[in-house]
């Protein structure tokens, strides 16, 4: 239809207790807003009377289809209502939108609507949660247990592949931050020490930190960051894309496949990226203590005298729980994942939140338990 | 071979189907058909076991495997070779190296056998040369061939097909057609199909079940070509024939 240069409007009218739906001037999308007059009655126009009407794009068949609906909620039935008065064109387009009648069941999760009850399901949630979490690690330790009897079926390769991407290529990393950490602790230990010239002990400090805690800790929180959410990121990707149910009908046990090459690597690695990182964290200090006087063999000889056996394996022993703790997560949170890549999204950041949680929560434990046995 | 008896699928409360009973019988091809969203791929879990029913027991032959825990399943889930809706091919592993994971698994070949008969699976599906190409690498429409080769690795006496024709071009579609009659003519396999493609459906397949998605359980069982004009059922027939509906059943010539 040719334009008629007028704004777009709707009006009601009623003619021979008939209802009437004028349609006039240009009904598009960039042009300005339809104005409706009249009275609206709570029904379907009998008839359209569309002489003034001009051009018009997709806004005028979605207005027409909005009163029809919410005149008519759906019942499963195709609607037929009169198009009488009505250009071809937009016949043919109502009908076609007409011909599927809405699917009732298509509105399912309705939001909670109270409070108290949105509380009861965010509980069942949490325990579900903890439910998983312990069904999850007695599978690790059964899983286990068929690798030391070697029933365990997984793919030596992905082992190894796994091993070089956790262990070696999380050595630039683990090195940059663990010297740093050594020379901040350092140079703030300094600070104090200097003050009653016992700037010498900060090697001490150093070193009783980084063995005890801050090596492992901080190696565990790059790991879970940087492992776990890989870990997360690609079993929830595999999920979404059916490979683990593949791995299922094909009479692979996905746990011993996916989940237990995983565990093994992080439970080998972390020790020995825990050890490199204190050796790197003390050296940081050394740089430090170098800047203020303290010649590095000094340093070294301090930091020796200042560590025993038990003091020095105490952040390693720590790291075997925290590298469990870090793969079980991403493992878990890959298997949940939900089906859409933001699910592969919120499974990932939930592997990270859980594991660090975990690493701190455990490590207060060790603490207190050292305290305890006074070691 | 498989019994169906009384099944019903839901998720959570919503039903997704109910009341089905069929049977497929040994060397059928047997569709599973239905408007889009109506249950089919969900069936197709059911049947493998990846799914437990709300209701309703599958039998395989006389057993009961809807009644078998599933880590006990071993014995049933080797016997099929399932082929998902978009391949779902190990997205770490080549093509070649997809097809020789279960062989490595469930038989005793090694090295250069395995390699030659992935290649040869690859090469039913129209893939040779494909063989060192990773999922990433090829089109959808490869990875669903290949997701076909790999359900086929071990010889399975049954074979489901989760929607093997979409995104096929009609060629490819004709060639997986006469793929599966092979397989059924040569190996005596089983063949279950989810699917919409009406040319393929009446081309090969001899027994089907049509799911309703108005009233949520089946609409008809049967031979489709057979369905088509004498079905009782106006949506099967409607189905059938592409929206163009013959208004009663025809009677069925004696």
């Amino acid at each position: 239809m040719p334009k008629s240069d007028a704004p777009p409007s709707a009006r009601w009218t009623n003619a021979d207790d008939k209802v009437v739906l004028e349609i006039s001037g240009d009904w598009l999308r960039d042009g300005p807003p339809p104005k409706i007059h009249g009275p609206e009655p709570h029904q379907v126009p009998d008839r359209y009377v569309t002489t003034g009407l001009g051009t018009f794009d997709s806004i005028l068949p979605a207005f027409i289809l909005a009163q029809f609906r919410t005149v008519n909620p759906p019942t499963g039935t195709p609607l037929e209502p009169s198009m009488e008065g009505l250009p071809a064109g937009l016949v043919g387009l109502l009908e076609l939108a007409l011909a599927v009648p809405e699917e009732i069941d298509a509105n399912k999760d309705a939001p909670a609507t109270s409070d108290i009850k949105k509380l009861g399901k965010a509980s069942i949630r949490v325990w579900e949660s903890l439910h998983q979490v312990a069904d999850f690690t007695g599978q690790a330790v059964i899983s286990m247990g068929r690798f030391v009897t070697g029933r365990a079926h997984f793919r030596a390769q992905d082992f190894w592949a796994i091993v070089q991407e956790c262990g070696v290529r999380a050595l630039p990393i683990v090195s940059l931050i663990s010297f740093l950490i050594g020379l901040i602790l350092a140079f703030v230990g300094n600070v104090q020490l200097a003050n009653f010239g016992a700037g010498l002990y900060v090697a001490d400090l150093v070193g009783i930190a980084m063995v005890r805690e801050m090596g492992v800790v901080m190696t565990a929180i790059i790991m879970s960051g940087r492992t776990g959410a890989a870990f997360a990121a690609h079993i929830g990707s595999m999920k979404v894309n059916e490979e683990i149910d593949a791995l299922r009908t094909f009479g692979f046990n996905p746990f011993d496949f996916l989940v237990l090459p995983r565990l093994l690597a992080l439970i080998l690695m972390l020790p020995i990226l825990t050890i490199y990182a204190n050796i790197v964290g003390i050296l940081g200090g050394m740089l430090v203590g170098a800047t203020v006087g303290i010649p590095p063999v000094l340093y070294w000889n301090e930091t020796l005298s200042s560590l025993d056996m038990t003091t020095a394996s105490l952040g390693v022993f720590k790291s075997v729980f925290f590298g469990a703790v870090i793969a079980l997560s991403g493992c878990l949170e890959g298997m949940k994942c939900e089906n859409s890549s933001a699910g592969v999204g919120k499974a990932t950041t939930r592997a990270v939140v859980a594991s660090i949680t975990a690493i701190i929560v455990i490590d207060s434990g060790f603490a207190a338990i050292f305290t305890i046995l006074d070691i | 071979m498989i019994t169906v008896r009384d099944l019903t699928m839901a998720y959570d409360s919503f039903v997704v189907m109910r009341d089905l009973n069929f049977e497929i019988a040994e060397k059928d091809i047997f569709i599973i058909m239905g408007s889009s969203g109506c249950g089919k791929s969900t069936l197709m879990r059911h049947l493998i076991g990846l799914q437990e029913p709300a209701k309703g027991t599958i039998l395989y032959g006389n057993e009961d495997f809807t009644a078998t825990d599933p880590a006990e399943r071993g014995a049933f889930t080797r016997r099929f070779g399932v082929m998902y809706q978009s391949g779902a091919l190990w997205s770490s592993l080549t093509l070649a190296e997809n097809i020789a994971l279960p062989l490595e698994e469930n038989t005793r070949m090694t090295g250069k056998d395995i390699r030659d008969l992935a290649s040869y699976k690859l090469s039913l599906v129209g893939l040779s040369g494909y063989e060192d190409y990773y999922p990433s690498q090829i089109s959808g429409g490869m990875n669903k061939r290949a997701g076909i080769a790999r359900a086929m690795a071990l010889d399975p006496e049954i074979l489901f097909l989760d929607e093997p024709g979409a995104g096929l071009d009609p060629l490819s579609s004709r060639r997986l057609d006469e793929l599966i009659l092979r397989l059924r003519d040569s190996l005596g396999s089983t063949v279950v199909i989810v699917t919409h493609e009406l040319a393929s459906i009446l081309a090969i397949a001899n027994n089907s079940i049509f799911l309703d998605t108005a009233t949520r359980t089946q609409g008809a069982t049967g031979n489709p070509s057979e369905l088509r004009i004498h079905s009782e059922n106006p949506a099967v027939r409607l189905f059938l024939n592409r929206g163009e509906q013959p208004e009663t059943p025809t009677e069925i010539p004696t």
